[in-house]
């Protein structure tokens, strides 16, 4: 029964997904917070998504990693700052909020489609239980 | 066998089954909506039934020795890579809007075939019980 897959493919989206949420949740937490070094300041992290091949026609989602943004850290001259540096700054995150509030709609649009399949499927599965009972 | 059973379901149940994997392949897409380089895929549900019901005219064994072909219940299902209307950058080719609809027509059709099976079966156990 085919339609038993749906489920795997789109747990596997959701799952993802949800992933997605959790790094632009991360993301937004921390666009704010600063560290006393370049190294050592917040990178915002995004997860690499891949295509996992169940048979020739269903493919799952999963994620194959997560990747710290390689856009430069913002530097503030502030020395009175606690966490301030010989020359007196402190280095903000690279978080984009305005990037990271489209990836949460996104992501959560996403989810939105991969449940409603979810839940179609689950419908078309009952009315076939129920095939010639009527 | 055979006859009697495209008598009663006349390749419904067949149907049933492509448009169950069509599902699954369009799933499969909205699924990908956001994966990089995936390329979405579809069925060519025509051509599929078509092969199905072809392949029961195929190889006939008329004598004992004669070599069965390989057991295949859906034999050649086709699918396909979809033509993108408008590619992304990351090699996608989902059109997320595309596929839902898609996918809500294929879940309309799933329910039709599923009604005229009903159908049928109805017919039949109302000729069986003879009410």
């Amino acid at each position: 029964m085919s339609l038993f897959k749906i489920f795997d493919i789109s747990g596997s989206a959701m799952s993802a997904q949800t992933t997605r949420l959790n790094t632009t949740a991360s993301n937004l937490a921390n666009a704010d917070t600063v560290a006393g070094s370049a190294a050592e300041a917040y990178k915002a992290r995004h997860p690499v998504f891949r295509t996992h091949f169940q048979d020739a026609l269903s493919a799952g989602v999963n994620t194959a990693g997560i990747v710290e943004s390689r856009a430069p850290v913002q530097m503030r001259y502030d020395p009175g700052h606690p966490l301030a540096d010989a020359q007196g700054y402190v280095y903000g995150s690279n978080v984009d909020v305005v990037e990271e509030t489209v990836n949460m709609m996104s992501a959560s649009r996403s989810y939105q489609t991969n449940v409603q399949v979810l839940n179609t499927s689950k419908e078309l599965m009952l009315r076939t239980l129920n095939l010639g009972k009527s | 066998m055979s006859t009697i059973h495209d008598r009663i379901f006349s390749s419904h149940d067949e149907a049933l089954v492509l448009r169950a994997q069509r599902a699954n392949v369009l799933a499969s897409n909205l699924a990908n909506a956001d994966t990089p380089n995936y390329k979405a895929r579809d069925i060519d549900f025509r051509a599929a039934l078509s092969d199905v019901q072809g392949a029961e005219m195929g190889l006939q064994r008329t004598r004992a020795g004669h070599l069965p072909a390989a057991e295949d219940p859906l034999p050649g299902v086709r699918h396909a890579y979809r033509v993108p209307t408008h590619p992304a950058l990351d090699g996608n080719t989902v059109d997320a809007q595309q596929e839902q609809a898609r996918f809500a027509e294929n879940a309309v059709q799933y329910q039709a075939t599923l009604t005229f099976l009903n159908g049928r079966i109805s017919g039949l156990m109302g000729a069986l019980k003879g009410e």
